[in-house]
């Protein structure tokens, strides 16, 4: 039995997790929020990482009821995502790991997403939606990779929510996509924005030029609310990412779906996909927001799921960050 | 829509319903683009116009530039329906699962044939300016010894090499994830394409490495 602490960086939020055989005993978080307009950057984030990371692995630790000789595997992500906090964060990995002298893992965040998914909803082999801040990929499952049908050809939708959210000054409080999605609930009028599909590949920069442009017009005459522009742009771009994902289980034949990421906590995503999927005769899986979002638990997980089929650590000079670190390079070794 | 009892469902692609039947006296593929109703009303009845319209425009295009499509024999805008030409043949998705499970000489040679003429087909609806927003191996079928080109609900026209480029983006990543490991089939198609447009393949080809370096690039955070 193995038990493993995950260590997760890569973006604004920093996750302390610790899971034994796939059983999560703790999963503690505290994520850097910015003033409205503003959005997170390297040098903060880092900082705020920092500031917190140790508190965290002792909170971590404490509600686990565990001592570091309790711990068998060390697990932290090696990317992709910003230079800066990922390095905050894997120094600590690396420290701990001489210290309490146990093995370490260096893990993809994104595969971390795939792996807890698979884990807390049980469902084997399904197609994912991975939707986020910096990530919109559907994925699924073949030889050895998860590979990547469809993703984003400019910005992650998570990234046009939260630029959106600054264009209309919506608090980053708890988070940019949860205040939208609220907004969105009071919003009746659709504005026709931009819809581009390519494929099972998807583009947002139009949208977001499109508001950019037309939004405060629009505004200011009164013509639409900023309810109605959340309900709109909420309509428009989740609509593309169900598309592009049944374009995939079409195409691979698959039946069920998982969705993973930031951005598969909204409940209206989660709605429409299983609209979707209900008329193919399959089934949906998401979870909710300790899970979806970015967590230390997740890269414990993946991380505990890679040792446990190689029985190899990460070898201590290839315990780097990698910013860039796409979810097909990894072989997937537990399948 | 309701069909004559003769009509037999096909299958369920993601975009539409695909039925087998007959239209004055001749077999047809009739394509529904039946109502999303996980999408808002208003956005599913323009999506669905728009791209009807699209494809039956994407496959006169396609056939003027003397590359093979289904004859389109009728639409109706109404029920978003659309009667075509029945293609009696395999998708090149079907045909290179099955040849290149195997490893006679022949069948490999069949798979590079049949990749240089996806190459040739995608360079001469380019060449015309034709992009087809979807190229997968399902989207083309073998019937004979020609390859049609079908599914044109997200074409579009444009002399931009930028648009050319994402077009064969799609078709290589489509590739990639649906037939791993098999970078000869690329080859074959790039040499296809060169070959049948002859004019403008170098710059768009050129453009195609920016997209995909500009893949590669995004940092993916969160
Ligand atoms: N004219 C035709 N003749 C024979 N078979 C056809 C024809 N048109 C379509 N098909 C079959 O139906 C399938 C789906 O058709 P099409 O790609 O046009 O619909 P779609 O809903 O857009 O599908 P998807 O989104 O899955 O690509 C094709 O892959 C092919 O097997
Ligand atoms: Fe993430
Ligand atoms: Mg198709």
């Amino acid at each position: 039995m193995v038990v493993a602490i995950g260590l997760e960086g890569s973006a604004n939020k920093l996750g302390v997790g610790i899971v034994k055989d796939g059983e999560v005993l703790s999963n503690c978080r505290r994520t850097y929020i910015t003033p409205p307009g503003e959005g997170f950057l390297p040098k903060e984030t880092a900082q705020h990482h920092r500031k917190h990371i140790l508190p965290l692995i002792k909170e971590a630790l404490e509600v686990a009821k565990m001592e570091p000789q309790d711990i068998d595997l060390i697990c932290y992500t090696k990317g992709p995502g910003m230079g800066a906090p990922l390095v905050s964060v894997a120094v600590v990995a690396r420290t701990i790991a001489q210290l309490w002298n146990k093995p370490i893992v260096g893990v993809n965040h994104c595969i971390g997403h795939i792996e807890m998914g698979r884990a807390i909803t049980k469902c084997d082999n399904p197609t994912v939606l991975y939707v986020s801040g910096g990530n919109t990929q559907v994925i699924a499952y073949a030889c050895n990779r998860y590979r990547i049908f469809g993703e984003t050809i400019d910005i992650a939708v998570g990234n046009c929510l939260d630029r959106f959210a600054r264009l209309v000054n919506l608090s980053n409080d708890p988070s940019p996509g949860y205040n939208i999605e609220q907004a969105a609930l009071k919003g009746k009028k659709l504005l026709p924005l931009p819809y581009s599909v390519k494929g099972m590949d998807v583009s947002f920069s139009g949208i977001l030029s499109h508001i950019e442009e037309k939004g405060r017009p629009l505004l200011k005459s009164g013509e639409y609310t900023v309810e109605d522009l959340c309900f709109s742009l909420q309509e428009t771009v989740f609509a593309m990412l169900v598309e592009t994902t049944e374009r995939a289980m079409a195409h691979t034949g698959s039946q069920e779906v998982l969705l993973v990421g930031g951005v598969a906590c909204n409940v209206r995503l989660q709605e429409m996909m299983a609209q979707m999927v209900k008329e193919r005769g399959g089934i949906v899986y998401a979870t909710d927001e300790r899970y979806c979002i970015d967590n230390g638990a997740m890269i414990a997980q993946a991380g505990a799921l890679l040792y446990a089929s190689t029985g190899q650590p990460t070898p201590w000079d290839e315990t780097y960050i990698r910013q860039r670190y796409r979810t097909d390079e990894v072989e997937v070794t537990w399948r | 829509m309701d069909f004559p009892q003769d009509y037999k469902l096909l299958k369920q692609g993601a975009e539409a319903k695909i039925y087998k039947g007959t239209f004055l006296g001749r077999p047809v593929v009739v394509k529904e683009r039946f109502r999303k109703t996980y999408r808002h009303p208003d956005l599913d009845e323009t999506i669905s116009k728009e791209r009807l319209k699209a494809e039956a425009r994407g496959i006169l295009r396609c056939k003027a530039l003397g590359v093979p499509a289904p004859a389109v024999y009728y639409v109706d805008p109404d029920t978003k329906c659309m009667f075509l030409e029945e293609i009696d043949g395999s998708t090149l998705k079907d045909l290179f699962t099955s040849l290149l499970a195997s490893s006679s000489p022949d069948d490999l040679n069949q798979v590079k044939l049949l990749a240089l003429s996806i190459g040739e087909v995608v360079g001469k609806i380019h060449a015309g300016h034709l992009i087809h927003g979807d190229l997968t191996t399902s989207n083309f079928l073998r019937h004979g010894f020609k390859t049609y080109l079908i599914d044109f609900g997200l074409s579009s026209v444009s002399t931009l090499p930028e648009d050319k480029a994402v077009d064969l983006y799609v078709l290589e990543r489509a590739l990639v994830s649906t037939h791993p490991g098999c970078d000869d089939l690329w080859t074959q198609i790039l040499a296809g394409y060169s070959k049948s447009y002859t004019g403008g393949s170098k710059e768009v080809l050129n453009k195609f490495k920016e997209v995909q370096a500009r893949g590669r690039k995004r940092t993916m955070v969160g």
